[in-house]
């Protein structure tokens, strides 16, 4: 077979792993820092592709501009939520949190059931059939902007956490939450804005995938499992280790497919997932507790 | 001086009786006044929706042809929310609730479920859309089947296939086939496996691929299926993963000389003609099809058109057609059999012989074991993003086109 397929195969797998990587940043992020593993994610990421969708539907708006409204509104939301709802169940028994979440996820996709039905849903970009063709390898358009515009996002993320003060604030809150405390630190602001960038990040994600996929509430479970695999193969809480667990499920589905059996792909991402908890079980760029 | 008042246990259980009577008279009458309770099991949300709202507009256009045709039927729609357990407990509920004969479910396994219910019961069932063999094969009393079975439908798309070739004066030399790795794809592939060897096609299956259908999109599958460079591309697939290969493939410029089912929804669906546009043109689908010469057909269609107005009778014909006949042949048993009990109404369903009817075939009838053999297919090809027959002659209104053109330049 020539080798342009394989390199086809391997470019698609790193730039869908982008954006899958987007989309399990912000769960990394609320976990290393709140503590609370968000079951609702993948549900979220569904309700931003559907913003998405509505964006283009009614105003024409593309999904990958849409990203940054749909972000502002999720940061908002994320905030309010970690506030008012999550906030009281911080420090309480896991199998509660994970109620709490859980019953929100099927809040949110039975919501959108109601709102939009079974159906799914297509933006039909202008540029949506078109690619690159660079010596042979076929590229697609959406694809190579998506996961430009995840890279930009996650980028931003980092450099908010690594340079301003409430980036530093925050990381001091996840590594002693006793001494930011002790210091003055408003802990409960800082963990919502935490929680408010992590559902940015889904919301950003949300609206990238619509250029990739067509949005439905079915498709939320399977996010929502899809994130906690990569998140769990980068390492719980490294930012870093999204994007790398990303890309790794990604280029490893994409081969798996070609190369094995399409309708097996997820047999090797699960394969991977149990690799790593047996051999490195803090993930690959995880520190150790 | 408060007066005083005795009810005996007697006098309070006749008032009961009396009560009882009372409230059942509704039901008496209605059977009394000739009118068949038939109950629709129908997968209106969940994974099966898009279809199963398909078939549900059929019904809602049913009513007012049967009534046309002397025909008296009260319909009760049910959900079955894409899930086999519900589908059992209210098929119990139907009939708990008076319904003389079910039809339904779309779903193999629905069907299934629904149809152990039915022979404990003793209530006919008339399944619309179901294509697993053991359906028919399991002894069921009280169940007969107005669809074609999964070998049948991958034998008459195959015998459809060497005719479109024949016509097209084409020369593939290369097919693939790609299906969705679920129940239905499945057995399709076994269909395939099995029947494909033995029908002397003109071109080499060159390999099976099974992919899953909740996959976000295809694009390693399309690169995997340029990699073994057909002619033909053989699908199998459900609407929304239709739509995920023709983007891919699109996005990968593969442009095989067609993209043929040999029996499977997807290529016709409305969702596939919306999300596509032009690109959804020259697909070609070989399966059962309302026959668009029939003078019930044009009748269904005039009721379909005035009950769902937001919606076209030709994307939704495969799915409405065979429920209108599910409700046509247990009303026509009904009128034959003049009661609603049970097994008489059974016995005049599967002595059911009806020429005029909606689909491509011959009667409707049903052998020994509640099947009936003498459903047609057609080879529908998608045209000005409508499904048009195109094949068997007899009942084409179009003359098919293959190689289909590039993706280039449509409009």
């Amino acid at each position: 077979m020539p080798f342009d397929f394989y390199v086809t195969v391997a470019v698609q797998g790193v730039l869908t792993g982008l954006v899958y990587g987007l989309m399990a940043l912000g769960l990394s992020v609320i976990f290393g820092v709140v503590r609370v593993v968000n079951f609702a994610h993948g549900e979220f990421a569904v309700v931003a592709m559907y913003l998405a969708f509505l964006g283009f539907a009614m105003f024409g708006l593309d999904p990958i501009l849409a990203m940054l409204p749909i972000g502002l509104g999720f940061f908002g939301l994320g905030y309010l939520l970690q506030r008012h709802l999550i906030n009281p169940f911080v420090g309480r028994p896991e199998h509660e949190q994970f109620i709490l979440l859980v019953g929100l996820a099927i809040v949110l996709v039975n919501g959108l059931l109601m709102l939009f039905g079974p159906d799914t849903r297509h933006a039909n970009l202008p540029y949506g059939f078109d690619s690159y063709e660079v010596a042979n390898v076929l590229i697609d358009k959406v694809r190579v902007y998506a996961a430009a515009a995840a890279l930009v996002v996650a980028a931003l993320l980092f450099a908010f956490f690594r340079w301003s003060r409430t980036g530093m604030a925050i990381r001091a809150c996840a590594d002693n939450l006793l001494g930011a405390a002790i210091v003055g630190l408003d802990v409960k602001h800082l963990y919502a804005l935490t929680f408010g960038l992590g559902m940015a990040c889904v919301g950003a994600a949300g609206a990238l995938m619509v250029v990739l996929a067509d949005a439905t509430p079915m498709l939320a479970p399977a996010f929502t499992l899809l994130a906690f695999t990569i998140v769990i193969v980068g390492g719980m809480g490294s930012m870093a280790g999204a994007l790398v667990g990303g890309i790794l499920i990604g280029v490893s589905e994409a081969f798996a497919s070609f190369l094995v059996a399409p309708s097996a792909k997820s047999m090797f991402s699960f394969a991977i997932l149990i690799a790593i908890l047996a051999l490195r079980p803090q993930g690959l760029l995880g520190r150790k507790q | 001086m408060p007066l005083k008042t005795s009810v005996s246990r007697r006098a309070v259980l006749a008032g009961a009786a009396a009560g009882s009577a009372a409230l059942a008279a509704p039901s008496i009458v209605s059977a009394q006044a000739g009118t068949l309770r038939i109950g629709v099991l129908l997968p209106r949300s969940g994974l099966l929706a898009q279809a199963g709202q398909s078939c549900h507009r059929g019904a809602l256009a049913a009513p007012r042809v049967l009534a046309e045709l002397g025909y008296r039927v009260e319909l009760v729609h049910v959900d079955t929310e894409s899930n086999a357990d519900i589908a059992r407990t209210q098929a119990e509920r139907l009939i708990n609730d008076g319904a003389h004969v079910l039809t339904g479910a779309f779903d193999s396994g629905h069907t299934l479920a629904i149809a152990q219910v039915c022979e404990q019961r003793q209530v006919p069932f008339v399944v619309n859309i179901a294509a697993a063999p053991p359906i028919t094969e399991q002894g069921l009393k009280f169940l007969v089947r107005n669809f074609q079975t999964g070998p049948q439908l991958v034998t008459n798309g195959l015998r459809l296939i060497n005719n479109l070739i024949t016509a097209t004066k084409i020369a593939p030399k290369r097919a693939v086939f790609l299906h969705a790795n679920d129940t239905f794809g499945q057995a399709q592939r076994n269909a395939m496996d099995a029947i494909f060897p033995r029908t002397n096609m003109p071109f080499e299956l060159v390999e099976s691929i099974a992919y899953d259908p909740r996959a976000q999109d295809l694009s390693v599958e399309v690169t995997r299926l340029r990699s073994l460079r057909p002619d033909l591309v053989l699908v199998v697939t459900r609407a929304s993963d239709a739509i995920k290969l023709v983007r891919d493939m699109v996005r990968q410029r593969f442009e095989p000389m067609g993209i043929v089912s040999p029996g499977s929804p997807g290529m016709y669906d409305e969702e596939f003609y919306q999300a596509l546009g032009p690109l959804a043109d020259f697909h070609v689908s070989n399966l059962p099809w309302v026959n668009p010469k029939s003078a019930m057909t044009q009748a269904l269609e005039r009721s379909f058109a005035a009950t769902n107005p937001g919606n076209r009778f030709a994307a939704d014909g495969f799915n409405a057609g065979f429920t209108f006949e599910a409700l046509l042949i247990a009303a026509d048993a009904f009128k034959r059999a003049g009661t609603t009990s049970g097994v008489p109404l059974m016995e005049a369903i599967r002595a059911t012989n009806l020429a005029e009817h909606v689909m491509i075939g011959g009667p409707i009838r049903f052998d020994e074991k509640g099947q009936n053999p003498n459903i047609g297919s057609a080879c529908v090809q998608n045209r000005g993003r409508t499904p048009v027959v195109v094949l068997p002659e007899d009942n084409a209104t179009m003359a098919p086109v293959l190689p289909m053109p590039g993706w280039q330049g449509r409009t």
